[in-house]
């Protein structure tokens, strides 16, 4: 590396290694959407009414929290990979890309742990009046 | 740093004819940007109503389901704000699920030959709108007394 020529700096840095994985995690996460919001959209039509008091009781059962988790997490994780690549495309300049990217992570992951946190404390502490 | 600035650019959408198999493709971006954004801030605020209680239920509804009887112009417009909002956001949940749903397939080397891509690509435009209009229908019907 450094002194070489053009191709030969390419072939010395080589990719980073990394974008398969982001490539594989995004599948993932697609499929984990799919099955937790056909989820999702299926007990909303079993539900028999939408009010708070019966939709807390749902929400609170074990069965109900953890999916719902895993779907946030799924979600989240899925649009963080999306949305990173919608700033790698359409964002040139370096600084304002790497702003970007930062503000994106707190982004998600404030939300993310703000969803989680709202199902775990009605979990764990039952339905408010 | 001496660029040419009349380079050739890659051609951007205003170059190519618009069909479904290019529009499919720029959807599922749109789409995705929608349900990161509105979708999810929307999802966030509803399970949190539901913990919330009773009155931040209340109020989540007056903002998204229907501002109420006695409601204000203003409160009015708001609503029907969020109304639209939600109504985006059914629609670009079921656009990513089918375009995503074709992606899925593409990633399995299968769908590529122009016929099909080009037909499957038209029947997810088709199966979203559809599905947006059946859960528009559901929701007016039990909650808009429509």
């Amino acid at each position: 590396m450094g002194n070489g020529t053009g191709i030969g700096k390419v072939r010395g840095l080589g990719s980073a290694k990394h974008g398969g994985q982001h490539w594989i995690n995004q599948r993932t996460t697609a499929v984990g959407n799919l099955l937790l919001t056909v989820w999702l959209v299926i007990s909303l039509l079993l539900m028999p009414n939408y009010d708070q008091a019966t939709l807390a009781v749902w929400l609170a059962q074990p069965l109900v929290a953890v999916p719902m988790i895993l779907m946030l997490v799924s979600i989240f994780w899925h649009a963080r990979l999306g949305l990173q690549v919608l700033i790698e495309d359409y964002v040139h300049d370096d600084a304002l890309k790497f702003a970007s990217i930062t503000l994106l992570n707190f982004y998600v992951v404030a939300s993310l742990v703000f969803g989680i946190f709202t199902i775990a404390k009605l979990a764990f502490t039952g339905a408010p009046a | 740093m001496g660029q040419n600035l009349n380079r050739p650019l890659s051609p951007h959408l205003q170059i190519y004819r618009w069909s479904p198999q290019m529009a499919i493709s720029i959807f599922h971006r749109a789409t995705g940007f929608v349900l990161a954004t509105a979708g999810m801030m929307t999802l966030l605020w509803w399970l949190s109503a539901i913990g919330g209680g009773g009155e931040s239920f209340a109020t989540f509804q007056r903002y998204v389901v229907s501002a109420g009887e006695d409601a204000t112009g203003l409160q009015v417009a708001i609503n029907w704000f969020f109304r639209l909002l939600a109504l985006a956001v059914t629609y670009s949940f079921f656009q990513h699920l089918f375009s995503g749903l074709r992606h899925l397939v593409l990633d399995m080397g299968a769908g590529y030959e122009l016929k099909t891509n080009r037909n499957w690509a038209l029947a997810a435009f088709i199966a979203a709108i559809f599905a947006t209009a059946l859960v528009a229908l559901f929701v007016a019907s039990r909650f808009l007394g429509v």
